[in-house]
Order: C-alpha cells, then sequence, then structure tokens
C-alpha cells in the first residue's frame, strides 16, 4: 500500500533532528525474543520476534538426489512465505520477487557462511544426500523481515536433529553446524541512516542494505535494494555498524 | 495398533474427553483481530482484517460483505514436508470455513466489503479444520466483526468400533471413522458437517451428540480467552 506522505514528511523532519518515531538512536535494535522447539511436527523450530514483527521458521528434512556438481554433499532450499495473515498488504499466491529477494538474501547468509556443514549430510555419494529444507512464515509484518527471517532460520537449525528414526537409519543426531551468520540490516531516507527499520521505515526507505557477518566480524553476504543509493562512504560505516551490533544480537541467538 | 485399551485412548483420555486447549485472543500486532490456539499437538494462528473495500470490484456484493476465509498449513507443520500453498484439500476446507462463519457474520452490514479470516496451521495432528474454525472465531469477535453468535468446532469418531470425542492424528488415520461438526452455540444449528468412513445411524446419533458437548466445552474457553483480553482493558 505504501507510505503517506503525511507520515512520510513526519519521518523526514524527525530524521533531520536525528530521532526515529519509536525513539530509538539510529543504531539501536528493538528488542529481540527467541523461542526454540516450538513446533513438534518440525526437525527444529524458532519463533523470533523483533519488536512486533514475528516470524517462524521450521526446518524438515527429507532423503533425495544431490546435485550433480555437489554428489558427496547434501542440499539446503530456504522459502519465506508472507502470508495474509501477517499483513493487510500481503496476498495470497504464488511469491512475488520481494518474497523471492527475501527468501534468497537469508539463503546467501546461511550458505557462503558455511553454517549447515552440507559435506556431513551426505549418506551413499552421487546417490543420497539429505535436503533441508527451511520454510518461514511470516505472522506479524512491522518492519524488518530481513533479520528476523535470517534469526529464525538460524535459530531453527541450531535447534534441528536429523530424523534418522523416521527413515529407519537409527538414532536422530543433531544437525552439523559451524557459526551462525548473524544478519544486520539497514535503511537510508532522506540522508538518515537507521538499523532494524520499522515499518514506517521499511516503507519510506529509499535504499536498503543487509549484511551477514560471521563470527569473526567478517562479510558472508551482502544485498543492497530499492532505488535509491549509498555513498562508498556508507556502506564502509553500515558494515562497520553491522559487526558491532551482530555481536550482541549473536549473543541472544548462541544463549 | 490397539486404539482403545481398558477403555482408555493411546493419550489416556476417556472417550468422551477433549485434548487439552489453550485459547489466547489478540496475539498479533497488525491483524484487525487474531488468535492463537493450542489444541493437543495442534497449533493455529488466526487473523482477521477488514471490514474493507473489496479489490477487485467484480468479487463485491452491493447487498452484503464477503468472507475470504483461507486454510493454509505451514510446509512444516506435518511429518513429511507439505508444498507450500493451497492443494485441493485446503481450498475445500478454505470454502466451508467461509461458509461457516458467513452464517453468523451480519454480513448484511457491510455492503461491497470484505472480512479476510485467515487460519495458518502451524503444527498439525488431527482436527486442524475444526481448530481453525474455532480459532477464527475468536479471531472475528476480536476485531469486533457483529455476530450473532461466536461459531464452535469439534469433531467425533469411531475407533476401534467405539464412539470417541476429539481425534487425535493416529486416531484419525487408523480409526473407523471421522464427523467434523462446527455449530452456533446459543442455538446449536449445524454450520458444517462432514463425514467419513462407516458408522451406523446408530453410531452416527451418538457422535454427533459427542461432538455437540465437545462444542459446548470448547465455547466456554473461547468466551474465557475474549473476556480475559477485554477485561484488562477495562481494568487498565
Amino acid at each position: 500500500m505504501g507510505i503517506s506522505s503525511v507520515k512520510k514528511d513526519y519521518l523526514y523532519r524527525l530524521a533531520k533532528e536525528g530521532k526515529r518515531p519509536d525513539g530509538r538512536a539510529f543504531n539501536e535494535y528493538r528488542p529481540i525474543k527467541i523461542e526454540r522447539g516450538v513446533i513438534n511436527m518440525a526437525e527444529g523450530s524458532a519463533k523470533v520476534s523483533i519488536g512486533h514483527t514475528t516470524v517462524l521458521a521450521g526446518i524438515k528434512m527429507d532423503i533425495g538426489e544431490p546435485y550433480p556438481d555437489t554428489p558427496e554433499e547434501g542440499a539446503m532450499s530456504t522459502a519465506v512465505e508472507l502470508i495474509p495473515l501477517a499483513s493487510p498488504d500481503f496476498e495470497s499466491g504464488p511469491p512475488r520477487a520481494d518474497a523471492i529477494e527475501l527468501s534468497r538474501v537469508v539463503d546467501r547468509g546461511i550458505r557462503e557462511s558455511k553454517f549447515i556443514q552440507l559435506e556431513k549430510l551426505c549418506i551413499e555419494p552421487g546417490e543420497k544426500v539429505w535436503i533441508v529444507f527451511i520454510d518461514i512464515h511470516v505472522l506479524d509484518y512491522d518492519g524488518n523481515l530481513f533479520d528476523a527471517c535470517s534469526l529464525a532460520a538460524s535459530a531453527a537449525l541450531m535447534n534441528a536433529k536429523i530424523p534418522n528414526e523416521r527413515f529407519e537409519m537409527g538414532e536422530d543426531v543433531p544437525m552439523p553446524l559451524s557459526d551462525p551468520p548473524v544478519s544486520c540490516t539497514f535503511v537510508k531516507y532522506n540522508g538518515a541512516i537507521v538499523v532494524d527499520p520499522s515499518l514506517d521505515e521499511d516503507e519510506a526507505a529509499e535504499a536498503r542494505h543487509t549484511i551477514a557477518v560471521d563470527k569473526k566480524g567478517d562479510i558472508r553476504a551482502m544485498q543492497k535494494g530499492l532505488s535509491g543509493s549509498f555513498t562508498v562512504e556508507e556502506i564502509k560505516n553500515n558494515i562497520n555498524n553491522a559487526r558491532i551490533i551482530s555481536k550482541d544480537i549473536r549473543k541472544i541467538l548462541e544463549g | 495398533m490397539e486404539l482403545i485399551k481398558d477403555g482408555k485412548r493411546i493419550d489416556g483420555r476417556a472417550p468422551d474427553e477433549l485434548r487439552p486447549i489453550k485459547i489466547e485472543a489478540g496475539p498479533l500486532y497488525r491483524a484487525d483481530g487474531s488468535c492463537y490456539l493450542e489444541w493437543g499437538g495442534n497449533k493455529i494462528m488466526a487473523a482477521v482484517y477488514g471490514p474493507k473495500e473489496a479489490i477487485p470490484r467484480h468479487i463485491q456484493d452491493s447487498t452484503k460483505a464477503v468472507i475470504n476465509a483461507r486454510y493454509n498449513m505451514a510446509s512444516f507443520s506435518v511429518e513429511d514436508r507439505k508444498r507450500p500453498g493451497p492443494d485441493r484439500r485446503s481450498q475445500e476446507i478454505s470454502k466451508i470455513t467461509a461458509e461457516a462463519l458467513e452464517n453468523v457474520i451480519l454480513t448484511e452490514m457491510f455492503p461491497r466489503a470484505v472480512i479476510d479470516v485467515n487460519i495458518e496451521v502451524l503444527d498439525a495432528d488431527a482436527g486442524t479444520r475444526c481448530a481453525g474454525i474455532t480459532a477464527a472465531a475468536v479471531a472475528l469477535a476480536d476485531a469486533g466483526i457483529p455476530m450473532r453468535d461466536i461459531p464452535v468446532a469439534c469433531a467425533a469418531g469411531k475407533v476401534d468400533g467405539v464412539v470417541v470425542l476429539d481425534l487425535l492424528g493416529d486416531e484419525d488415520k487408523k480409526g473407523d471413522a471421522d464427523l467434523p461438526v462446527a455449530i452456533a452455540p446459543r442455538s446449536e444449528e449445524i454450520l458444517l458437517l462432514q463425514m467419513d468412513g462407516h458408522m451406523t445411524v446408530e453410531e452416527f446419533d451418538e457422535a454427533l451428540e459427542l461432538a455437540l458437548k465437545g462444542c459446548r466445552e470448547i465455547s466456554k474457553l473461547q468466551k474465557e480467552a475474549l473476556l480475559k483480553k477485554y477485561k484488562t482493558f477495562e481494568e487498565e
């Protein structure tokens, strides 16, 4: 639906004074809440809230054929569903470009940080491997789905067990994982750059920058979105801020 | 596998006993009305948006509001991952859910409008359509949609030849019959009724009576959940 021009003016005016509509500082994240193991039928699950935004990630696993170029590795697939339950602006039907971009950015953070040890998900080289399905349901959309979905995916994977029992292959074992990526998203409107955009800020945003940082503070994936632009200096600043902010988020995720 | 042993069912319930049910009114921030429901192994989130202008216009009814219900199962809500998106089963359930809800909503108050009712099954263990309608009814009330009653649904069925209330997953899969029922509790009119399996007419009478008994119990829980939310408002 987009943002009204009155609201946009209001956000612009606040930004000039260094303020945000919910009173946060530009570099301040909203409170994060993680509940793990909330879905019985899933191999792993997590419900994550960032402020009023709530998403639910569930992990399912199945046995399938590996990709021809990685015959000794398991496979993963990430899908975010922007269901109409979560916002009056989401419509039912096949995923649109924004849901696909969101899924792919979440996927890239996990894949490029090698969070899932796919080489340990091989059952018979070239024949049988585990396929990990990461499905993310948005339940309440109040901004910053990129970070919420990424955090939920990581927390759900950390909660997941390989369902060996169900496939009569012995006992269930934990998902083989390394360190999780942590995603940090910034948006820019009227010259201001803020972290963890609320809904109004998401809708006013001219440009978006998502950075997935690993435990060492190195960059594992990035995405610049929307039609606005950042200067080189701004991009570098965002990365520096992401490295600092992601440390606190990581504590919550690993805690 | 024995589904009934010494008069007890696989989860220890008596034949006429419901699974534990927990209802929360209004957990969602964005929706006009919402409900989170846990019913045995089922976890359901329902959200209502509207009444709002029906778009595109050709779906408008100039005499009343259109009820647009969408029942959807999360990919991870079942044992073998479900492909996202509506299949024939969920489309059928969406249709009969919308029809059951339309019966109690005062739709003539909102010509040309649509009321969206979204039901998401997050975790499934049999009886999700009944749980979905029960949750949707609370979400509608939470959204302040005028209704002549708050609908409620519950299933009865037959396992190992015994008529039982509120089947769980294994009873549904291996049992003899399933009878989901939704009612408007004040008049006990039937808003939804489906049946599959095999029952004698006498067994059906018994099962329907059990389902009504279940509905009456759940109806109380729905009202308690709504009172819980709005009573706190009053006290504040």
